[in-house]
């Protein structure tokens, strides 16, 4: 989730503070397919994705038409939006007590049998498989001409422009891969939890990328994953020290804050610029061709 | 009809009138300089010529296609490049990247997201070609913010270039530059108008620039245009030189 945020807020620069509505509605297009339909646990993640591709359109068409801080809080609203429907409509989404007992099926692989995901141990394979190909993907758009692109908007939109690049529907696509994987993460989790409720929708667990972004590297790949981690971890480990976690965890973010404005992997990537250049496959590509010629 | 035709523009901040009836035409493989005094409207009219601006009246022909009224990226799909009085770069991305950024919007290759970047070949070997054209091929791994002004100058124009324009517009292309870096840069775009047979407007300070390689001159003054032709009118014509009052002009 929040490796496909980093494509918004590092790559494209739009901060967005609705990201959990996106995770909700993956989590509870899962959840209800699952438990009032006999969808297989396949079918219901793909819809997950669908459903909250859709969703992200809606929202994105009218989000890229602001911009900073109007765009955050645009996002916020509508992210509430999408919480007050989970958290109201007893009938459907069953209100605050959420979904309980999600039945997770056995997945059919052809001509293979049945996968049992049933456990936790192979509940963990299976979500680390399917998230391992979503950050592949994630990685594979940004280091694509679309990914230089939505580089190049946020570095400097109005240049961008002048290059003959359409930056709203360019911020608008981002918003959409962004919310479908988060999409895809909210319906691994309700696989993995077999239970949700609106509160993963809250917009105070859309804080928890912006966070775990911050925390790994804004301008990097992978930082948002390791943020994850750091935040994870400490969270962990303050919880269980200290009932004054909170503030310790606060104090924690600060130091990392101000000590590594660029993350933890901002950090480390500096650190091995100077023995690694990025623009290596430039030179061997020139190398190539003056050894042909 | 010229090349590109600048009809009755007008156009209005609150009530301070920016522009009024600016009409001007520029021919195919012209070099054009527009000049006029700080606040004279010279960056309110490339804004209105390049989209950034909407004009209250009047419209902009180009290759006579209206482009007046249209977003910027449709205006520069056109065949329009443009580049800025404050230098407008990629400030954290590699020299490399930032034409080839430029290269892939050029080619409509932007879409594809699922290639690598790196394996558009073509892109790769044309990048190199206009970072050599602008003499910063061997820089072309550092990062933009690092260059020196002169260098991001140039950075500047290599990724205008990089869009094939037919008409080039230049907002003061050497604003912040040494006397032997504007010399330099000025004899390059010389050189690529005339090899490329491109059409080039650009705004200038610097009277030995704009008299030393324009064809024509249009003379902004207070939103108007009170003069418009050959450098040799343009220094005989006495309103221009008393907009200039003590400046070089009256040399």
């Amino acid at each position: 989730m929040a490796v496909a945020f980093n494509l918004l807020l590092g790559t494209t620069g739009l901060l967005s503070f609705g990201q959990a509505a996106f995770f909700g509605v993956g989590a509870y297009t899962v959840g209800l397919l699952l438990t009032k339909t006999g969808t297989g646990t396949m079918p219901a993640l793909g819809l997950s994705l669908l459903t909250s591709a859709v969703a992200a359109s809606v929202i994105g068409f009218f989000c890229v038409r602001l911009t900073g801080v109007h765009f955050a809080m645009l996002t916020l609203a509508f992210g509430q939006l999408i919480f007050a429907i989970a958290f109201k409509w007893y009938g459907f989404t069953g209100g605050d007590n959420g979904i309980q007992g999600i039945p997770v099926r056995e997945i059919p692989l052809a001509g293979l049998g049945l996968l049992d995901i049933g456990s936790t141990k192979s509940m963990y394979y299976f979500v680390l498989v399917v998230a391992g190909l979503a950050v592949a993907f994630l990685r594979r758009v940004r280091s694509s001409p679309f990914g230089a692109t939505l580089k190049a908007i946020r570095e400097n939109g109005q240049r961008a422009s002048y290059l003959g690049i359409n930056v709203m529907l360019y911020q608008w696509t981002a918003f959409v891969i962004a919310g479908t994987f988060t999409g895809l993460a909210g319906g691994l989790f309700a696989l993995m939890e077999k239970s949700i409720s609106p509160e993963i929708i809250h917009w105070t667990k859309s804080a928890d990328p912006v966070l775990m972004t911050i925390i790994g590297g804004i301008y990097t790949f992978v930082g948002p994953a390791v943020g994850a981690v750091v935040l994870i971890v400490l969270n962990s480990y303050i919880v269980a020290w200290t009932e004054y976690w909170a503030l310790v965890l606060g104090m924690v973010l600060l130091l990392l804050v101000l000590l590594l404005p660029g993350g933890v992997i901002g950090f480390v990537n500096e650190k091995a610029r100077d023995y690694l250049t990025r623009s290596g496959w430039i030179r061997r590509w020139l190398f190539s061709k003056s050894a042909t010629s | 009809m010229a090349f590109l035709e600048v009809r009755d523009i007008v156009k209005s901040f609150g009530g301070l009138r920016a522009l009024q009836d600016v009409s001007l035409s520029v021919e195919k493989g012209e070099i054009r300089a527009i000049i006029g005094p700080n606040g004279a409207g010279k960056s309110t009219l490339f804004n209105v010529m390049t989209g950034l601006l909407s004009p209250d009246s009047g419209e902009v022909r180009f290759d006579g296609e209206r482009i007046s009224g249209i977003p910027p990226h449709r205006v520069i799909r056109k065949g329009i490049g443009r580049s800025f009085q404050i230098t407008n770069i990629f400030p954290r991305m590699s020299v490399f990247e930032n034409v080839q950024v430029a290269l892939f919007s050029h080619h409509r290759e932007n879409r594809s997201a699922l290639t690598l970047a790196r394996n558009f070949r073509e892109v790769t070997d044309e990048v190199l070609a206009v970072l050599g054209l602008v003499g910063l091929a061997d820089k072309f791994d550092s990062s933009a913010s690092v260059l020196s002004h002169g260098d991001q100058k140039r950075l500047e124009i290599a990724i205008t270039l990089a869009c094939r324009p037919r008409l080039l517009m230049l907002d003061e292309p050497t604003a912040g530059m040494s006397r032997f870096e504007s010399r330099e840069t000025i004899a390059l775009l010389q050189k690529i108008s005339r090899e490329q047979g491109l059409t080039l407007v650009f705004t200038e300070h610097d009277m030995d620039i704009v008299f030393g390689i324009s064809e024509k001159i249009t003379v902004l003054q207070q939103g108007m245009v009170i003069a418009d032709g050959e450098p040799a009118e343009i220094k005989a014509n006495p309103e221009v030189r008393k907009a200039y009052l003590g400046e070089e002009i009256a040399e």
